[in-house]
């Protein structure tokens, strides 16, 4: 298997690290406090390869807490917000499209 | 990185020896498949025991007709994911009857160890110590086995068939 | 149904325990995950994109009320309250916790369930005709057969890390509801001249990035020798299938690079070797596990009963009837699928009340069996006629009754972008937008038996190759693209779909399809021909012309 760090980064615009917590799956963010976050909002904000790079490492480094990191795209608006770059990373924060047959 | 040998750690006597170094006046060896063929000879004519390291991509039929000069074969693992020696060595014990000491090395993992035991394999390179220190529990692991292979475990069918003949003398 | 004797539940509970300790390790970072992932796998475990899914086997789709009400039991305790249920007898929960999982599956093996090798590349849970044992005309019961194979595959020491998945279906009757011919290996089983049974042996058959229809290796193998059969398949795989690359590495690839002749003399020289081994299954052994199959006590009863007249003057009732009944091979009895394909749900889901209430119907109709088909429907096997008119009161009011079976709305979907981490585009939406475009019973009655399948990614988890109508989900700039094929088929017909045009985006899906319905019935030559008779027929052209004319 190619470690996420081999693998060519490419950094179009604002990015974070996301994953998935080890221990009950749930999606998560990189944060600036290296650690990680729920909540996109948290996630630290990188805006070149270099310093994705960076992110990356350090958060794949922490192979107990968290499965599979990888970079996303986000897009941070005037105010600073910060929303999924893509319909893959919305799904990840927001949940499934579809209604669920039991509603939780 | 330990050796697990009858079933416990060992001391491993076998030093490998690499393909442009020359071969030590005595003691266990293992080498390459390649310097095997082309120096099979000289292997022979030195005293200590010889062992060959067999890539799991080259054929079984090309290993056998060393076999009767061979004290190890250490098949290869290169990641924990490639099962391809698992097949080369059913084909050693079951077919070509091979009985010296066939060794798993690479990437052996504790999860592998019952696999392995069952494919005949009675060695073992284990990349981590812990693993090679929980052989004896692992491997007790599971009393169940579905398939036959050449370790002689019996079968779950074979067991059946055994209570139903035990069950058949009693009425 | 098969009962475990000791045997079998010693073995699966030593690899609840295996599992436990694996989980362990791996939460106190023994373990890698790069190590872990591979054992996970081979206990059906995936990472998501939410959360670990659990994807947990169905052999032979064949399941009891007690063990439907434990599934039930683990939607609620450890899921969010449903499941969904697959294109290969498995059932699959969506949210679970790695934590809670040696605890899942200790629970499902009390029951007799196992989630062992549902993932991973090592041979999957062996499938068969959901109507096994009870369709009329079949040859025998083929879920000896795969009860024989699943326990022959299950931890095999030789076979557990092979250069990719491995899959065998297995059916027994003339109409191939197991899809055998997109499987790995597909065995139909037959007698020969002297009356003994074998099978036809079928390999190399996938879809994924390269389909292929699976081709027959040899016509008749004897059933003592299937296992050794299979074994000599397996290793020349195992030694010569490719893994330099994921997308080359299953048996399909390695058929088609070496030429069906010359694989099956590998495999012939490799069996000459092992067939009269420990591996011929003697007719005691089989007799032994037919011997653990029980079968229901059937009364003799009428081929119409009464209630069946009286109720037939519902039209509703009549609806499902002729839609979601089939003959069953004892008269006075039937088989009823249950649609798991309602107007805008999900295809395949069930919640934790309708698995309960369904095994409750289940011991009440169907002698406490259900069957699981790869058509993401269920079934009751043994249901009797006079029954029919209360069981279907009773499902409809579970929203289990939709008479939609074998009709365009029944739609073969995989999870897609929704859940699934290697989806490119979503399958679900566009399911839910056909089934409501399409609500309509007469109409959808009118168009006739139309299977469409929807994949989210090239992987093909939605088997859309072998659709009638076949939905492919891309991604091509950040948007999700639809390819459309039509003609394909599984059953034992099989043939790949063929590219009726460019892609569309996910607003024009539906549009599309009821566009090519459209065309298909100003094409057809009569109403019985069916859709894809009709493309059989006339070809892509005439579908395409009309689909695009507009476009």
């Amino acid at each position: 298997m190619t470690s996420p760090l081999q693998q060519k980064i490419k950094v179009t615009g604002p990015s974070i690290v996301t994953a998935n917590r080890t221990w009950d799956g749930i999606v998560i963010y990189r944060t600036a406090a290296r650690d990680w976050s729920a909540e996109l909002s948290e996630a630290a904000i990188v805006r070149n390869a270099d310093e994705a790079r960076a992110l990356l490492a350090e958060s794949v480094a922490d192979d107990v807490g968290a499965v599979g990191a990888y970079i996303a795209p986000v897009q941070v608006g005037d105010d600073g917000k910060v929303a999924p770059g893509n319909l893959r990373e919305q799904i990840r924060r927001s949940g499934v499209t579809i209604g669920l047959p039991v509603q939780v | 990185m330990p050796l697990v040998k009858g079933g416990k750690i060992a001391d491993d006597t076998f030093v490998k020896v690499a393909d442009d170094a020359a071969l030590p006046a005595s003691g266990d060896i293992l080498v390459s498949a390649d310097r095997l063929v082309k120096d099979r000879d000289a292997l022979l004519a030195r005293t200590g025991k010889l062992g060959v390291i067999w890539p799991n991509n080259r054929d079984m039929d090309e290993l056998a007709r060393h076999l009767a000069k061979l004290a190890a074969i250490a098949l290869v693992f290169p990641s924990f994911r490639d099962g391809r020696a698992y097949s080369q060595a059913r084909l050693l014990r079951e077919r070509y009857a091979y009985r010296g000491e066939l060794r798993a090395s690479g990437q052996v993992l504790r999860d592998q160890f019952v696999f392995m035991l069952r494919a005949g394999f009675d060695s073992f390179e284990v990349k981590k110590q812990a693993d090679a220190e929980a052989f004896a529990q692992t491997v007790k692991r599971y009393s169940v086995f579905y398939q036959p292979t050449g370790d002689g475990r019996i079968t779950a069918l074979h067991r059946r068939m055994q209570l139903r003949h035990s069950e058949g003398v009693g009425t | 149904m098969y009962a475990y004797d000791e045997i079998d539940r010693t073995l699966v509970n030593e690899r609840v325990s295996e599992f436990r300790d694996q989980v362990k390790r791996r939460l106190s970072g023994e373990l890698t995950e790069d190590e872990f992932k591979m054992l996970r796998l081979q206990n059906g475990v995936y990472l998501q994109l939410h959360a670990y899914m659990f994807r947990v086997a169905i052999p032979y789709g064949t399941l009891s009320s007690e063990q439907l009400r434990r599934f039930a039991h683990i939607a609620r305790k450890y899921d969010r309250g449903y499941g969904h249920f697959t294109t290969r007898q498995n059932i699959q929960f969506n949210w679970i916790k790695l934590s809670d999982l040696p605890d899942a599956l200790a629970d499902l093996a009390e029951v007799g369930i196992h989630a062992m090798q549902t993932s991973g590349n090592n041979m999957r849970n062996v499938t068969s005709d959901q109507w096994a044992g009870v369709a009329p005309g079949e040859i025998e019961d083929p879920r000896i057969w795969s009860e024989l194979i699943r326990q022959h595959t299950t931890l095999h020491p030789e076979f557990s890390f092979l250069p990719r998945k491995f899959k065998i279906a297995i059916t027994a009757s003339d109409h191939d509801r197991a899809a055998i011919k997109i499987h790995d290996i597909g065995l139909r089983l037959i007698k020969n001249e002297k009356g003994e049974t074998g099978f036809e042996v079928l390999v190399g058959g996938g879809l994924g990035r390269t389909p292929f229809i699976g081709k027959t290796i040899k016509h008749f193998v004897h059933g003592r020798d299937i296992l050794s059969y299979i074994e000599a398949i397996l290793r020349v795989y195992n030694q010569y299938g490719r893994r330099d690359n994921i997308y080359k590495a299953r048996i399909k690839i390695l058929v088609h690079e070496l030429g069906i002749e010359k694989f099956s003399r590998e495999v012939e020289e490799e069996w000459q070797h092992i067939r009269n081994s420990s591996l011929q299954i003697d007719d005691e052994v089989i007799e032994d596990i037919r011997s653990r199959f029980t079968y229901p006590a059937y009364e003799k009863l009428p081929h119409m009963p009464d209630e069946l007249r009286q109720a037939a003057a519902d039209p509703a009732f009549e609806a499902w009837r002729k839609n979601s009944v089939a003959p069953h091979k004892v008269q006075g009895y039937s088989i009823v699928t249950i649609s798991l394909k309602p107007v805008g749900g999900p295809p395949g889901d069930a919640t934790a009340e309708q698995m309960d209430a369904l095994a409750d119907l289940a011991e009440k109709y169907s002698f406490g069996e259900i069957r699981v088909g790869h058509e993401q429907n269920l079934a009751l096997p043994h249901v009797a006629k006079r029954d029919l008119p209360a069981l279907w009161r009773a499902l409809d009011k579970l929203g289990l009754a939709t008479p939609n079976v074998n009709l365009i709305t029944d739609i073969i979907a995989c999870p897609g972008l929704d859940y699934c981490s290697l989806a490119n585009a979503r399958s679900i939406p566009i399911a839910q937008e056909l089934t409501r475009r399409f609500a309509n019973h007469e109409l959808a009655n009118l168009i006739g038996r139309l299977h469409i399948n929807i994949s989210g990614c090239i992987n093909a988890c939605g088997h859309h190759h072998v659709g009638h109508i076949g939905i492919l989900g891309v991604e091509k700039n950040g948007e999700e693209v639809y390819q459309i094929t039509i003609g394909g088929r599984a059953d034992e017909s099989a043939a790949l779909g063929n590219l009726i045009g460019p892609g569309v985006k996910f607003e024009e899906v539906a549009d599309v399809v009821e566009d090519v319905v459209e065309a298909y019935l100003a094409l057809r030559e009569r109403p019985e021909e069916l859709f894809i008779d009709t493309v059989k027929r006339l070809g892509v052209e005439p579908f395409k012309e009309r689909v695009y004319a507009t476009r």
